[in-house]
């Protein structure tokens, strides 16, 4: 991939606790909002970064608290550069947790499709997991233009 | 998040939702729902989403889990009121070829009919 610009940047981290899930959503719909996004590309990022942050409370750090960091990116193009990490248990099967309806906590009513969100609501996903060691999954998503408001990126 | 449950003559259970329904927040909504379920035994639940502002997997987790309990006792499941992006998320879910999906103001329907006002509307985790 070609280097691409930082154009401004979002550090944050915070222990798995399951309060910090909407804490996470308003990060994120706060830092974005300085390119003016449509709603829906607003809520589409906003619900792709609840579903990891969930995923490392309540997978990563199944039996512990632990730290969930995320970082966002604006980089050229106002395309939006989000990486969430944990360094809890690790995912086995990359491939297989990604499947539609995969879920290894059934009995908790989960549904499985956490990956799916992610994936149909950004344009890109990777997930890299090494077991015992952590998860981290990035995502990407560019958001229209919309004309006059951000002339100057 | 809070939740308000309405029971009709009929033993029609509505959920009326409001708020972010997220992993945080879905375990005691589930609670609410469940022992509402328990106590009256419903032959139909309708879940409302109107106003619901947020909703993740999590959300489709608790419809999902509503519809089998309710299957089991041949009950019927509604799922009302999905507009915007939580649509976008049901949709998803392939629910909507298992659940019913309805639209329309439930709530002033089971307020001209009601059996009786749950006393569990309650707020949950006003962040
Ligand atoms: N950060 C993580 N650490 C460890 N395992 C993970 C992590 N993220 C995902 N997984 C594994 O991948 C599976 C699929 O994740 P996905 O988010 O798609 O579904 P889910 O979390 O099980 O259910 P849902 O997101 O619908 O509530 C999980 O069940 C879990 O086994
Ligand atoms: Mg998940």
């Amino acid at each position: 991939m070609s280097r691409q610009s930082v154009h401004n940047e979002l550090r944050s981290s915070f222990p798995s606790l399951s309060e910090n899930e909407s804490l996470a959503r308003l990060l994120v719909s706060g830092f974005v909002s300085q390119l003016n996004p449509a709603l829906d590309e607003l809520s589409d990022i906003k619900t792709a970064v609840s579903e990891a942050v969930t995923n490392c409370i309540v997978h990563g750090y199944r039996n512990c608290v632990g730290t969930v960091r995320m970082l966002v990116r604006i980089l050229d193009d106002n395309e939006i550069y989000i990486r969430i990490s944990d360094s809890g248990c690790g995912i086995e099967n990359v491939e297989k947790a990604m499947e539609p309806l995969f879920t290894s906590a059934p009995d908790e009513d989960r549904a499985g499709l956490g990956f799916t969100v992610m994936e149909s609501f950004m344009d890109k996903l990777s997930v890299k997991s090494k077991s015992g060691k952590g998860t981290t999954v990035t995502m990407r998503k560019k958001l229209e233009t919309r004309k006059g408001k951000n002339a100057n990126r | 998040m809070s939740i308000e449950i309405l029971l009709d003559r009929k033993n029609r259970c509505l959920v009326m939702l409001s708020g972010e329904i997220d992993h945080h927040n879905a375990a005691r909504i589930r609670m609410k729902i469940d022992v509402a379920i328990d106590t009256n035994c419903p032959s139909e639940v309708f879940l409302d989403f109107s106003n619901v502002t947020f909703m993740d997997s999590s959300g489709i987790g608790l419809v999902m889990g509503r519809y089998r309990i309710l299957r089991e006792y041949g009950a019927t499941l509604y799922v009302a009121n999905c507009k915007g992006a939580i649509r976008k998320v049901m949709q998803l879910s392939g629910m909507n070829r298992l659940a019913k999906f309805v639209e329309g103001d439930l709530q002033s329907r089971f307020v001209s009919n009601l059996k009786e006002v749950k006393k569990n509307e309650q707020t949950i985790s006003a962040q």
